[in-house]
């Protein structure tokens, strides 16, 4: 298995810049998430790593080896795209050894090989069926044999859930990181649900525009996001943001939010007067009638343990999580309360986190 | 807007038997989601009530009326598709307009403009009016398709999974916009989804509708809180309902053979108790964090409290708290 580096890596396709400067790494047997909306670079990331598209600056190193201009094939990786491609002439046996014949290993060795791979994914009992009545659960892992019989030095995922509907891509979610958790093999796996990145990475790398936001674990990235972008991109519903005006110097533990001061984490940097932005999580506000913000119910919906109570107020509309058992009538005035030790503050301008003892150590960049 | 009603109708593909004896009663006004997976037989019934197909047996009534036998044109419903399809050379208005402009409804020109506006601006993309369709994003098509439909007042609104091709954080805001505006218009929607927020969020009532069967309708706290088996027990609930065999707590009435847990109906405390277990892992999803817990070698996962401060290996005691039950087949059983 394998260690992957990437450093400062640039691609440009005529005028339109898709990755800028990236850098990160992935250690061996660690499963990677490329998160971002489309046209965010992640793709083209991975495209790089795979040898797919040569980068126009930059390096990619696999095990301390710079193969930034090496051949995909001389990369001894496997690219899995949407898992359903499969040759529907062949049955399973033959579709899972098909690499290895491309690559001329034996018939002994290569069905010692596809045995292994079928054992692995669960699928032994499935060898000589054709292709074309599997389920698709069935077929995927089919798939994802293809990749694993090849014993590559890390595997390259391109949102290969992307077709499923909800109940199959959460089973298989599961599925892939029972996987990857029996293989130990390094995984980068791009995508732009959230819910796959949180459920499956160890780490998970947040692109933007083509620049690379924040790399961190999936709670790093939840409690303590980079940026604006990060804040807003993950979560559901997502941060909710407050703006305001003001200054900020190092200690401090609360700020001024209209008329009312709210607490906190103590503030690391100090900042001259300027836009900042407060961010809550919706399952951190509380509802509060002495509140430091006061607004109406406009809705309520219900998702039977909790429910998401959008909030009409000044900052904007505010959503909360709450217990479903709490009533709350449409146009009801209410006071809301934030949990301090939670709260983000954003730089509006730039969209950089303010250091915070919240953030201390989470802070890309 | 009109009621629409379904009686018994069944409906087979060949050997594929895709509606089973389905009846239901969309009342007038109302937001109807069915709920299933796929296969289940959900757009086979919206093609049904559109006129797409012809039932095998049943009728079909809107407004009173025996449709089953019309051509879709005669029937008076919109259809949103899940993949929209619009006029790439026609701006977005053009777009909107053009089932007004069919010659059959000759609806006046200033009248044809101020439904557009109108229900642009409901959308919120009345500024994109004079866009082509093909300048949009992926969740403006999706609004464009539906303002589409939603120009004409038919008797019934038809919707086949109309958000499942837009990102998370879009498919939220237009939960919110879709109800709201369905409330505004008083609008009759039958709305097909696999997913069960958009369900639990949207609808009045929620039809659970498997292997071409509707298993249970009900308000979404109806089918929640209520469930007639364990099967629409486990369609509804993040994380889904813990089925745990009733050997593992005291107190299971007779019959019993399966304790059905939610999150709600635990009370989780540290250290050990009657019943302990231990804490595997918590997971941290986008937007709610699950704690999961081994009980006896079961696995039971519930939404964790972000104030309790549990961590992996923690021995912790659970107590129930009014459970559902079931039967071996999995059928409800009082308590």
């Amino acid at each position: 298995m394998a260690q992957i580096r990437v450093e400062a890596l640039d691609k440009s396709f005529g005028n339109f810049h898709a990755v800028k400067e990236a850098s990160f790494s992935v250690e061996d047997g660690e499963f990677l998430c490329l998160l971002g909306p489309s046209g965010c670079g992640k793709t083209t990331t991975l495209r790089m790593i795979a040898g797919l598209e040569l980068p126009t600056a930059g390096t990619i190193r696999l095990d301390g080896e710079d193969v930034t201009m090496n051949r995909a094939s001389a990369r001894d990786i496997a690219f899995v795209f949407q898992l359903f491609a499969l040759y529907p002439h062949m049955n399973v046996r033959r579709n899972i050894g098909f690499p290895l014949k491309c690559e001329g290993i034996g018939a002994a060795e290569a069905d010692r090989r596809v045995v292994e791979a079928a054992r692995i994914l669960r699928i032994s009992h499935l060898l000589d069926r054709p292709v074309s009545g599997l389920a698709g659960g069935d077929r995927q892992r089919v798939a994802l044999g293809r990749a694993i019989v090849r014993k590559p030095k890390c595997f390259l995922m391109d949102e290969p859930l992307g077709a499923l509907d909800t109940e199959m891509r959460e089973a298989m979610i599961r599925e892939l990181r029972a996987l990857h958790d029996r293989l130990g093999a390094t995984t980068v796996y791009v995508t732009h649900d959230q819910l796959e990145a949180m459920a499956m990475a160890d780490m998970i790398a947040v692109m933007n525009n083509g620049v690379v936001e924040q790399v961190a674990t999936p709670r790093d990235i939840y409690d303590r996001p980079a940026s604006l972008f990060v804040a807003d991109f993950i979560g559901s519903p997502p941060m909710n943001f407050l703006p305001f005006r003001g200054s900020l110097e190092a200690g401090v533990q609360e700020i001024r939010l209209g008329e009312r001061e709210v607490a906190i984490p103590a503030a690391r940097e100090g900042l001259p007067e300027s836009d900042l932005v407060l961010g809550v999580r919706p399952e951190h506000v509380r509802f509060a009638d002495r509140g430091a913000v006061r607004g109406e119910i406009y809705g309520t919906e219900y998702l039977g343990t909790t429910q998401i109570v959008t909030v009409t107020t000044r900052y904007g509309a505010l959503k909360a999580r709450s217990p479903a058992s709490v009533p709350f009538r449409t146009g009801e005035n209410v006071g809301l309360d934030f949990r301090p030790d939670t709260l983000s503050i954003f730089d509006k301008a730039s969209g950089r986190a303010i250091r915070t003892v919240l953030h201390e150590g989470g802070v890309h960049g | 807007m009109a009621e629409v009603e379904i009686r018994a109708v069944s409906k087979a593909f060949k050997k594929t038997q895709a509606v089973s004896d389905l009846s239901l009663t969309v009342g007038d006004g109302e937001f109807v989601a069915l709920l299933g997976p796929t296969g289940a037989g959900k757009t086979t019934t919206l093609r049904l009530i559109a006129g797409l197909e012809m039932p095998d047996r049943g009728s079909i009534r809107i407004d009173g009326r025996d449709v089953t036998g019309d051509a879709p044109a005669d029937r008076d419903v919109a259809f949103v598709f899940q993949q929209y399809s619009l006029y790439p050379h026609l701006t977005v208005f053009e777009n909107m307009a053009f089932a007004l402009r069919a010659p059959i409804r000759r609806v006046p020109e200033a009248e044809i403009r101020a439904k557009v506006r109108e229900v642009a601006r409901l959308l919120h993309i009345e500024t994109k009016l004079d866009n082509k369709a093909t300048q949009l994003s992926g969740g403006q098509m999706q609004r464009v398709a539906i303002g589409r439909a939603l120009v004409r007042s038919p008797a019934i609104y038809l919707m086949d999974e109309p958000l499942s091709s837009l990102d998370a954080k879009l498919r939220g805001e237009m939960r919110l916009e879709l109800k709201r505006i369905q409330t505004d218009l008083g609008a009759t929607i039958l709305y097909v989804t696999h997913d069960q927020t958009e369900a639990m969020t949207m609808a009045s009532r929620i039809g659970v509708i498997e292997g071409g069967r509707l298993l249970q309708i009900g308000t979404p706290r109806e089918i929640y809180e209520n469930p007639i088996n364990a099967h629409v027990a486990a369609r509804l609930g993040q994380p889904a309902i813990n089925l745990l065999p009733a050997t593992l707590f005291a107190g299971a009435p007779r019959g019993a053979m399966t304790i059905g847990a939610r999150t709600e109906h635990l009370t989780i405390a540290r250290g050990g108790g009657d019943v302990q277990a231990t804490v595997k892992r918590i997971e941290h999803l986008g937007d709610q964090s699950h704690l999961h817990l081994d009980l006896d070698g079961q696995p039971v996962v519930t939404l964790s409290d972000p104030e309790a401060r549990l961590g992996a290996g923690d021995i912790v005691s659970l107590r129930l708290n009014k459970p559902l039950f079931f039967d071996a087949d999995g059928g409800r059983v009082a308590a």
